[in-house]
């Protein structure tokens, strides 16, 4: 194998595995390091520099990075990532010093948001400090779209919700609420911006045609739409019997506002199987710790009604076969089930929808109704009309808005400076900095914890059902967030190894608690990952490999299950191997020097 | 001195032995040798060894004297039992030890000072005696514990850290491990495991006395360019005379050298060392001439390396003195203490 150029940003940022997985790559190790220390505003600030909205997220988020920590391979639970997010959140001082500054002059370019939510606020973030005017327009009374339409205030405050829009906001956009766009083209020729960015995300709930369903209508609601309307207060109650179909966070967030409006009983119908339901597992163990059945593997066949007045629904029975690797349906044998219904809610996807956009504007739609876009810029086959967030590829999460906001602003700041989108990007970058501070101390705190992931406390399940506004999640305290902090595995201080320096004294090898380290003959990747001192299975990750040594050797590090511990460097007698911290610079508006 | 412990988390996937234990198993607490130390490395391969055999660790007494070396029986098998001794005499408590309890497999720790210097006398005795131990040797050529003066084993011309010249000869402790009747006799490397695991694994399953010399380099004192016993030095003037695997009875066979060049010697639990010659003009059952290979290539400034001696059905101290099969803690009252009439009967037979 060739020697691994550890001044490729990428090589040590996917060692960084949360990070890596983080669509907006905040970095995760460092704050919760920060959080360790008890300067939550710092490790709040951090967060919200790179997904602009750490106290929602901290409730909601769908956490990418913790199936992608590495004490899943070494010991099971990840770090409990998200919930330390909104340890931060909750215990932050005063923030305002800490903002960037809005110029009162301006720099003579208007840019338009479409759509209040987390793409276009973070888009208005990032492009405020640098003297655009900015316009955002929603449909709502308010901002935060979905965030504030479809997720219910028993996981997300509303507080929390408004006091991170409205840090935005009160940075100096020029809201125009109640204000629903129906006609890009007249927009285009009525208004005059240098740019446009459409961040209106995926707004119709998929529906289903089936017969009774036209009939029955009175008694069928959206899921999306009805969450929308009870978080607005239109909607106070729901009675009777209430089936839920689908299986996804949209379906959850269903069963559990239903259960709290009233109704008699709720029940969650799947047509697939439980471990491949779209819901995130803790979304699915909330609903069932509410008391709510959630039922497999039963397609819906039929509304069953008597003159339009919804008396249940036919569901058929199958059971899932794996075929190729992928579960595949068949009829189980069971007779249909009938169950009773006095109302459903229909929770089985979403998608992206843009009537408003006229098809002759230059703007091109694939086959799924999808903006056709530049992957790097999120620039439209119009030049100057951006998407971003699910509007741009699909339902995603808000952490991809706000991954998306910042490649957005980039490329709107660039093509209203008339400069280069993909030319000009400020670049990706590294810093490895020395955390060794002196004879046996280092600057972050090396030892293993085996501690097991500490659980979130909740408020009393009654009290939680008695009112949609209290919050379920209590949050860690300081003392539970501390500890489950001394569980990060510290995966951004890098084993940094030095060819000329080493004596081949095997001191690394000998002492290395999870055997990732191994002197041996240079070869392929195949044959070398099976000739470690520990096999190298997991081909995800990858092998630093180093130059020729003396021997002719070469020193190969599985990165897989490496934790951090800087053992090596501990007992390196000739400091080739040093623990270094990885900044990773991840391109943002704020990074350019203006 | 490390001050952070080794932490308890191990690779998910480490391979569990015949007694469902990991090579973790058998470690002891973090060394508090300098870092780089090759006695860490001796240790380690100890620990692989007896993970690999699946030998119960409570089988074992490990016994040491004073000094580095002696300090490392802590950082192995912390389920063992143990007896740091006195300097120079390990060979002395071993001996009581392994008459007390022939059933415990007994590994000797020392170092080129408490076997060349000050135990010297011992070290001759033992290995006239056959006491059926594995005796290791880490060999570094320097006081490292008093700062860095010469060993008895340390080189003539070879030179100190600050570059005096050592003005005596070495005490080659492979020859006279050779002369004084020593039944299994090896030299290995502290920096290649690949070669010391085997012989380690047949040390400890040979019925004898087995001695390995192993050179191990002082970082702190004795690594230096004007060093004979230095990490550069050892790999560039070393010679291995055999490569060695060990297979336990159940084990299959994976390594298939050329006939001819490749010999099998049994072991007396069924477990088979396999030798590899790499020198032709070489016969590991010929203690003479091993005796003048290995003086002639340290007259050419050559390290020899491997297994240079090995008498496979050789006797040991408890077969010399026909002692009872059982150890003493097995043996009842009336066995220890035959009575009056036999006290009579002895005493009457040396009239």
């Amino acid at each position: 194998m060739k020697a691994t150029n550890i001044f490729d940003p990428n090589y040590f940022h996917k060692v960084v595995d949360c990070q890596w997985a983080c669509p907006a790559h905040t970095p995760v190790p460092e704050y919760i390091r920060l959080i360790a220390q008890e300067r939550y505003t710092e490790a709040y600030m951090l967060n919200w520099d790179s997904n602009v909205f750490p106290g929602i997220l901290g409730r909601t988020c769908d956490r990418p990075c913790e199936p992608a920590c590495r004490r899943v391979r070494t010991e099971e639970k990840p770090v409990a990532i998200c919930r330390l997010k909104r340890v931060a959140a909750d215990n932050k001082g005063e923030i305002d010093a800490y903002l960037p500054k809005v110029p009162t002059r301006k720099n003579g370019k208007k840019v338009a948001l479409i759509g209040g939510g987390p793409a276009s606020l973070a888009v208005a973030r990032d492009l405020l400090p640098h003297g655009y005017e900015v316009h955002l327009f929603e449909k709502d009374p308010g901002g935060g779209g979905m965030m504030r339409s479809q997720i219910p205030a028993f996981r997300l405050p509303i507080e929390v919700l408004e006091e991170e829009v409205d840090r935005i906001l009160d940075m100096g956009v020029i809201t125009h609420f109640n204000h629903e766009i129906t006609s890009m083209k007249s927009f285009l020729e009525a208004e005059d911006f240098d740019a446009v960015f459409v961040g209106t995300g995926a707004p119709r709930g998929r529906d289903l045609e089936l017969p009774g369903r036209t009939e029955a209508d009175a008694h069928v609601s959206i899921g999306i739409d009805w969450l929308s309307s009870v978080a607005f207060g239109h909607t106070t109650k729901i009675e009777g019997k209430v089936i839920v179909m689908g299986g996804g966070n949209t379906a959850m967030d269903c069963c559990r506002t239903a259960k709290r409006l009233g109704a008699e009983s709720v029940t969650v119908v799947v047509r697939s199987a439980f471990e491949v339901m779209k819901a995130s597992d803790w979304e699915k163990e909330d609903a069932m710790a509410e008391g709510i059945p959630i039922i497999n593997n039963r397609p819906p066949k039929e509304f069953v009604h008597e003159n339009g007045r919804l008396k249940g629904i036919l569901f058929e029975c199958v059971e899932p076969v794996e075929e190729d690797g992928r579960l595949k349906y068949v009829p189980s044998g069971e007779p249909d089930v009938f169950m009773e219904a006095d109302h459903v809610l229909m929770a089985i996807g979403q998608e992206n929808h843009c009537p408003w956009i006229e098809r002759d504007l230059g703007i091109e739609f694939d086959k799924w109704d999808c903006p056709v876009l530049d992957e790097d810029t999120l620039q439209s086959s119009n030049p100057k009309i951006f998407f971003g967030g699910d509007s741009a590829l699909g339902p995603e999460n808000i952490i991809w808005a706000s991954a998306h906001a910042h490649k957005a602003a980039i490329s709107i700041h660039l093509y209203c400076q008339g400069r280069d989108l993909k030319a000009d990007r400020p670049p990706e970058g590294v810093n490895l900095i020395s955390q060794k501070m002196g004879v046996h101390e280092w600057s972050y705190d090396s030892a293993h914890d085996p501690a097991e992931r500490y659980l979130v406390p909740h408020v009393e399940l009654k009290k939680a059902l008695s009112n949609i506004k209290t919050e379920v999640e209590l949050g860690f305290d300081q003392a539970l967030g501390a500890k489950e902090a001394q569980r990060c595995l510290n995966c951004d201080v890098q084993t940094v190894f030095t060819e000329k320096l080493c004596i081949e004294c095997d001191a690394c090898v000998d002492i290395c608690p999870m055997d990732c380290i191994t002197f041996t003959e240079n070869t392929e990747e195949e044959a070398l990952r099976i000739r470690l001192t520990a096999p190298a299975a997991n081909l995800e990750q990858d092998l630093y490999v180093s130059e020729e040594l003396g021997t002719g050797r070469v020193m190969v590090k599985d990165e897989d299950v490496c934790v951090h511990c800087g053992l090596c460097a501990e007992r390196c007698p000739t400091n080739a191997w040093d623990m270094q911290k990885s900044v990773f610079h991840i391109p943002q508006l704020g990074s350019y020097a203006e | 001195m490390t001050f952070v412990a080794k932490p308890r988390v191990h690779h998910p996937k480490l391979p569990v032995n015949d007694l469902g234990l990991t090579r973790r198993d058998y470690e002891g607490p973090v060394s508090t040798l300098c870092a780089g130390c090759g006695h860490d490395s001796v240790s380690a391969a100890i620990v692989q060894a007896c993970a690999e055999l699946s030998l119960p660790p409570h089988k074992f007494a490990k016994i040491s004297g004073i000094g580095c070396s002696s300090k490392t029986p802590s950082y192995f098998l912390s389920k063992s039992h143990g007896f740091n001794s006195v300097h120079g005499r390990m060979p002395s408590v071993a001996t009581g030890a392994n008459l007390a309890n022939r059933e415990l497999y007994c590994i000797g720790i020392s170092g080129d000072g408490d076997t060349a210097s000050i135990g010297l006398g011992q070290f001759a005795h033992i290995v006239r005696r056959r006491i059926n131990m594995l005796y290791v040797v880490d060999n570094n050529g320097t006081y490292g514990l008093t700062k860095g003066q010469f060993s008895a084993t340390n080189d003539k011309g070879s030179t100190s850290k600050k570059g005096q010249p050592n003005l005596y000869e070495p005490i080659d402790v492979v020859s006279l491990a050779l002369q004084l009747g020593a039944s299994f006799v090896a030299r290995s490397f502290s920096g290649d495991k690949r070669q010391l695991v085997p012989l380690i694994k047949a040390g400890l399953m040979h019925k004898g006395f087995a001695f390995i010399d192993v050179i191990s380099p002082c970082v702190a004192f004795n690594n230096h360019n004007g060093s004979t016993k230095s990490y550069d030095y050892v790999r560039g003037h070393s010679e291995a005379v055999m490569a060695s695997d060990f297979f336990l009875p159940q084990d299959e066979i994976t390594v298939d050298y050329d006939p001819g060049t490749s010999e099998e010697v049994r072991m007396p639990d069924g477990s088979m060392l396999r030798l590899h010659k790499l020198d032709d003009g070489f016969d590991v059952h010929d203690r003479v001439r091993a005796l003048n290979y290995v003086q002639t290539h340290h007259s050419r400034g050559e390290v020899l390396t491997g297994l240079l001696y090995v008498d496979p059905n050789a006797s040991d101290c408890h077969e010399i003195l026909d002692t009872v099969q059982r150890p003493l803690n097995e043996l009842d009252v009336a066995e220890l203490c035959p009575g009056n009439d036999a006290l009579q009967g002895i005493n009457e037979s040396f009239r």
